[in-house]
């Protein structure tokens, strides 16, 4: 019994330093503003708090969809970490987004990915942007990453 | 005084060859660091080196997302200059291809519209950094290019 909550509250205890990696770790998601409301289980939740700085077009104050791309490529390779079970570097392969419809001006976008297929060398991930619910999305995405990257092939 | 309206602001940047006009009048363009120039007969846009475009300090890799903005946004300038009547174009959908880690330095990307209809758009962008030939990132995107 105490062996198991032991356990568990290491695992609580990982995620949470997963979470808190992502969250600070990534200096593009910090500027941002992204805040990660969940990571586990293969899917990841993220939060983009309206911004000024984010906005596209200054007569309306919709915000960018370069701000959307960044939060569903962000929530979509979180997803992958949190399908992997063991932390192996990752990299985008391609990303593709469909733009639904504008985000409303002064709200939170949310975006909840999944990442439905994980296998040696390559993750499969979908992700939905939306503000309140998930049926009624802003944008939708799909995205492939491949697993267990080299580190430091940074070529230019 | 009313602020000029940004359809309006992007017409006076193209009717004076001011490239950086077209970038200034977007908040989050200014935000990456986007500049544009014209070079060769070629509309590049260069995003600028900043920490804060950084996605994996490990290697440093820029975040993926910012290639994909700046792919999106070189697009829209590429429609924008090239248009004979200014009108918003409205991202349909895009498709980035991440070839290689971008390094911490300043990026470049170039878009040709393929094909430019009377409702849509489809555009095909290249990124990249010290060398050309080995671009960090393609794209396609079909954009709404309707009046509104």
């Amino acid at each position: 019994m105490l062996r198991s909550r032991q356990s568990m509250s290491d695992d609580a205890a990982d995620r949470l330093k997963m979470i808190r990696g992502f969250s600070d770790g990534v200096p593009h998601n910090r500027a941002l503003g992204m805040k990660i409301l969940e990571m586990g289980n293969a899917q990841a939740l993220f939060e983009l708090p309206y911004d000024e700085k984010l906005v596209g077009n200054p007569d309306t104050g919709v915000i960018h969809g370069g701000a959307i791309t960044a939060l569903l490529d962000g929530a979509s390779g979180a997803a992958v970490f949190a399908a992997l079970t063991d932390l192996v570097p990752i990299a985008t392969l391609d990303l593709r987004i469909d733009y639904l419809r504008p985000a409303e001006v002064g709200r939170s976008v949310m975006a909840r990915a999944n990442c439905y297929r994980i296998g040696r060398n390559v993750a499969f991930t979908r992700a939905v942007a939306y503000h309140d619910d998930p049926a009624n999305p802003i944008a939708h995405s799909v995205g492939t990453f491949m697993v267990s990257t080299k580190l430091g092939t940074v070529t230019s | 005084m009313t602020a000029k309206k940004l359809i309006e602001r992007l017409a006076d940047a193209k009717r004076d060859s001011d490239y950086q006009g077209l970038i200034d009048a977007v908040p989050y363009a200014k935000y990456l660091g986007l500049t544009a120039a014209m070079i060769d007969g070629e509309l590049v846009t260069t995003m600028r080196y900043s920490d804060h475009l950084i996605g994996n300090p490990a290697l440093p890799a820029l975040h993926g997302g910012t290639l994909g903005a700046l792919l999106e946004s070189a697009a829209i300038f590429e429609l924008l200059w090239r248009a004979e009547t200014i009108v918003l174009p409205k991202t349909i959908t895009l498709t980035v291809d991440y070839l290689r880690s971008g390094a911490a330095v300043d990026t470049h990307a170039h878009s040709v519209v393929t094909r430019h209809g009377r409702r849509v758009a489809n555009v095909r962008m290249e990124a990249w950094q010290a060398d050309r030939k080995t671009p960090v990132a393609t794209a396609h995107a079909i954009f709404l290019v309707m009046r509104s």
